[in-house]
């Protein structure tokens, strides 16, 4: 309380000002302010209704006789050689600024939460790239509310990832993810996806540029994609044992206008192999396996026994430029973007050339700490390949370059002028379809004019990589 | 598959403009880190899976609740509460803790049922706490407005929930300014009281009981659905639902001054007058309404809805429907905003009462917009009365399709607070109150906008986390 220290000597002023009148509200609001004016100790400006008036004589004022409800009363206490004039003045230009009308706020706040935002798009589905910890709260509120949800978000716990995908198979939701990097849903591309035609091909992606790779190839030999529908790389482990997988599956058989199913996957755990392959036999529309590692066909080879199963011509994956012999240098270096384009390289390099030689993905946890994908900033992959380039071992470069949805504008604007650097060969696999969003066309013109050889298949990319160190070592 | 016609972004930016650039419309959650240290339980609970059904299970049963006018009566009949037994608001507290308007209004009490002749020898009382116990309303299925000190011979609004029976209580109103629950107990609180045990209890009794037994008890939950479409918010304006009220008993209460142990004329008019002339009468019958339906939420396992706000002056605590009766508990802020005559944020007491249910319900400052009357009363705009219902709409389980906001086109106010997504959000409860003078005998010093504590969320969240079952490997 504002009260006066004893020894302060005040003075006060009371005045009436009959047929003035603001509401009580508007008059404590005046009060306040006025009471913060220098020199102001205190200040009561109110109606004269009995009980204003009791309060004005508890503070000390005296009130004129003939106050009544209808009057306006200004009492000020104001500390001794404080203008009275002024702090009028103060009482008046408050009145005014309190009959002011705010205009206020009706802009609608965005929403906080996903269930917020769900509540108020009662159709959408969600995408959830918050950090991996916060990941598991905003995807159930897709399946709380019934929702599909496609997770980017890495770094989920596996247990997590068990208990969002359990509930949501109660639900009948399907999860894609976590750390699910690419969706087509009924042609809606989700994260990192291509551009691709409606067709007979479904497909099930625990890998997401595995899948990009395939709707690259499927959409160049002209077999459209109707959905590809991400699961997460652990799907198929002994943990999670396929819950996605299975309710994708499911999506997919429902499609009418899907033919054959692809699954592409690293090769499930053994009980959760036998599991899917027995629900997938009891599907109406045949599922192929298209399984990732040591021994198994890769992703280009996929591409061709689905284009045969579904009676179509196999086409000669395009090749442009030309890399010319070695001329010095003995190993293999691949700087990648993709991951399971680096493991791809890596398996069929390693069967034909043995070890020594590199395959670094660049979108690797070890090179994402706290720096954005490296399909959206190139700068690390940039100087690795200046560090690639100057190193005398050095015969081959193999470097990965992924289109579409979500990545980088015009990744050739950079990569083409450091590939033009290179005084080695240097074979790039560019994966992306002819409507992605970069101009495939013009991505691999770009690339081969600055002296790559440019590939669709990053298989067939790496073979011609293998054949090139052997040549140097020949 | 079709492709979605909707998408809901929540995360990297990119990936909504590479959405946005399919031409499908993209909604962009405004995503920020929950509160501290919360991740690991927030996810728990999310993963529990008991969590959709029991909180589906409790707005449910708030929903379901109708809370209607069936007695009044001295809280020594409907509680058995005896010589000595004082209850009051928030969670439990000792006189030690108590602050200046709690012991104000015990000591008010303790002269009130002749425990003391003058209420400051009732301090040496409570000190030595031999013949005197404290406990919270909450625990006697009833609230209190501020101090919400109840004794034995204060008249009870007996609310009863049509369907299943259950009951809730709260005194009667005594009016603003200086008044028992703010913390005073001057010669004129105290001689109110009398008159309100005295006559308006017993007057209020016949035609509370008149009504009932004729036309059906008073509908309190059907008021409070007209009140909200009527300027009220049913926590700081009060004002359409106590005329309705008013409205509702003033026949049988004129009745009650003819025939056999008729009431003298004049004391009726007194009580109407006191009544209809008490903007805030209606308060202790919108607070059991609210206790009433959230209630029936209490013990549902795995619901994260709080089943109860309330503040003993000191502390601030908060209950849960699946974390049984134990409290959470913080220090009470001091509210934000107008002050009465020349007090200020010095004199005014930590946050006090258990009239933070009406938040709790979805009403009082959660309903803000449908009450622009006050808003200024509480330093706001009407812009901000509408964001902050809008907010309150992120923190809440559910809408209550009885009660709607006439100016958000009708929608529903903000049910049930969810735990975790106060702490996903951060957005605390907004709650509109009064506030009480911080010395023992003061009253209220003004009015103004507060919040809870933010750290007894985490607390709460923490033990519905540690309650929730292992999962099946």
């Amino acid at each position: 309380m504002s009260t006066p220290t004893s020894a302060a000597p005040t003075t006060s002023h009371v005045e009436l000002r009959p047929g003035a009148y603001a509401d009580s509200v508007t008059l404590l609001q005046v009060s306040r302010s006025v009471q913060a004016l220098d020199g102001v100790v205190a200040a009561q400006v109110a109606m004269a209704t009995p009980l204003n008036v009791d309060v004005l004589l508890e503070m000390g004022f005296e009130v004129p006789a003939e106050a009544g409800p209808n009057d306006m009363v200004v009492a000020l206490r104001l500390a001794e050689g404080t203008a009275l004039d002024a702090a009028l003045a103060g009482v008046d230009t408050a009145l005014q600024q309190a009959g002011r009308r705010d205009e206020g706020t009706a802009e609608v706040a965005a929403p906080r939460t996903t269930g917020s935002a769900l509540r108020r798009a009662p159709d959408a589905v969600a995408l959830v790239s918050v950090p991996g910890p916060s990941a598991l709260v905003e995807a159930m509120d897709a399946v709380d509310a019934g929702r599909d949800v496609m997770v980017f978000s890495d770094n989920v716990p596996v247990e997590q990832e068990v208990a969002l995908k359990r509930a949501a198979a109660e639900r009948g939701v399907l999860v894609m993810g976590p750390d699910c990097g690419t969706a087509v849903v009924g042609g809606l591309g989700l994260g990192f996806a291509n551009t691709v035609s409606p067709g007979p091909v479904g497909i099930v992606a625990a890998s997401g540029t595995g899948c990009q790779q395939l709707l690259a190839l499927l959409d160049h030999a002209g077999v459209g994609v109707s959905s590809a529908l991400g699961v997460g790389g652990r799907d198929l482990s002994a943990e999670v044992r396929g819950l996605a997988t299975r309710e994708a599956l499911r999506r997919l058989d429902d499609d009418p206008e899907v033919e054959l199913v692809v699954l592409v996957s690293k090769p499930p755990a053994d009980d959760v192999a036998t599991e899917i392959e027995e629900h997938a036999a009891g599907l109406g529309t045949p599922v192929e396996l298209a399984l990732l590692g040591p021994g198994q066909p890769d992703l280009t080879a996929a591409a061709e026994r689905v284009l045969r199963r579904l009676g179509r011509e196999v086409p000669a994956w395009p090749v442009v430029g030309s890399a010319a012999a070695p001329s010095g240098g003995t190993a293999l270096r691949g700087l990648f973007v993709g991951g399971t384009l680096a493991s791809e390289a890596r398996l069929v390099a390693t069967a034909e050339l043995g070890d020594g030689h590199t395959f670094v993905d660049f979108g690797d946890d070890a090179y994402t700490g706290g720096r954005a994908h490296p399909m959206i900033d190139p700068t690390l992959r940039l100087e690795h390949l200046a560090r690639a380039a100057a190193d005398p071992e050095t015969a081959v470069v193999l470097l990965d370059v992924v289109l579409g949805h979500g990545a980088e504008a015009d990744p050739a604007a950079l990569l083409a002028p450091a590939v033009a650097a290179v005084t080695r060969p240097v074979v790039v696999a560019v994966v992306g379809t002819a409507a992605d969003p970069q101009d495939l066309d013009r991505q691999v013109r770009a690339l081969a004019d600055a002296g790559a050889e440019v590939h669709l298949s990053n298989a067939g990319a790496t073979r011609r990589a293998v054949e090139l160190v052997k040549g140097a070592r020949a | 598959m079709s492709a979605p016609t909707a998408v809901v972004n929540v995360g990297a930016d990119l990936l909504a403009d590479a959405v946005a650039d399919q031409a499908v419309p993209v909604s962009r959650v405004d995503w920020r880190p929950p509160m501290e240290g919360t991740e690991a339980d927030l996810a728990l609970v999310a993963a529990d899976p008991r969590r959709r059904t029991a909180n589906e299970r409790a707005v449910e049963a708030v929903l379901g609740t109708t809370a209607t006018l069936v007695d009044v009566a001295p809280a020594s009949e409907l509680l058995g509460l005896e010589r000595g037994q004082f209850l009051h608001a928030g969670p439990p507290i000792t006189w030690e803790r108590a602050s200046g308007p709690l012991r104000g209004a015990l000591m008010g009490g303790a002269a009130l049922e002749g425990l003391v002749e003058d209420p400051e020898d009732a301090a040496a009382l409570f000190e030595s706490g031999d013949s005197v116990s404290l406990d919270p309303c909450h625990h006697h299925d009833s609230v209190g407005p501020m101090a919400g000190v109840v004794t034995p011979s204060m008249w009870m609004f007996v609310l009863e929930d049509a369907a299943t029976g259950r009951r809730t209580h709260c005194t009667l109103n005594e009016g603003l300014g200086k008044v028992l629950r703010y913390g005073a107990y001057g010669p004129e609180v105290l001689q109110r009281l009398r008159w309100m045990g005295d006559v308006l209890g017993p007057l209020l009794q016949r035609a509370v009981r008149t009504v009932r037994d004729s036309a059906g008890p008073v509908d309190v939950t059907g008021i409070l659905t007209q009140m909200l479409q009527m300027g009220d918010e049913a926590h700081n304006r009060n004002r359409a639902g106590t005329l309705m009220l008013l409205r509702d008993l003033g026949p049988a209460m004129v009745l009650s001054s003819r025939g056999p142990d008729a009431t003298d004329a004049a004391d009726v008019a007194e009580a109407m007058r006191f009544v209809g002339g008490n903007d805030h009468f209606f308060l202790n019958l919108a607070m059991p309404a609210c206790k009433l339906a959230l209630d029936a939420a209490r013990g549902i396992d795995g619901s994260t809805m709080v089943v109860a706000m309330a503040r003993n002056g000191t502390d601030f605590g908060i209950q849960v429907a699946g974390t049984g009766d134990e409290w959470f508990t913080g220090p009470a802020q001091v509210a934000d905003g107008l002050f009465l005559g020349d007090y200020g944020p010095d004199d005014a007491n930590p946050d006090i009462g258990d009239s933070a249910i009406t938040e709790t319900a979805g009403i009082g400052g959660f309903a803000m917009a449908t009450a622009p009357a006050i808003v200024r009363l509480v330093g706001g705009s009407v812009g901000d009365a509408l964001a902050t219902t809008r907010r309150m709409h992120e923190i809440a389980l559910a809408e209550n399709p009885r009660w709607s906001v006439p100016v958000l086109e009708f929608q529903g106010t903000p049910t049930g607070i969810d735990v975790t997504k106060v702490c996903r959000t951060g957005i605390l409860p907004q709650i509109n109150t009064g506030m009480a003078g911080a010395v023992a005998g003061v009253g209220q010093v003004g009015a103004g906008l507060v919040t809870p504590p933010a750290d007894i969320f985490p607390k709460a969240l923490h033990a519905l986390a540690r309650r929730v079952p292992p999962s099946p490997s």
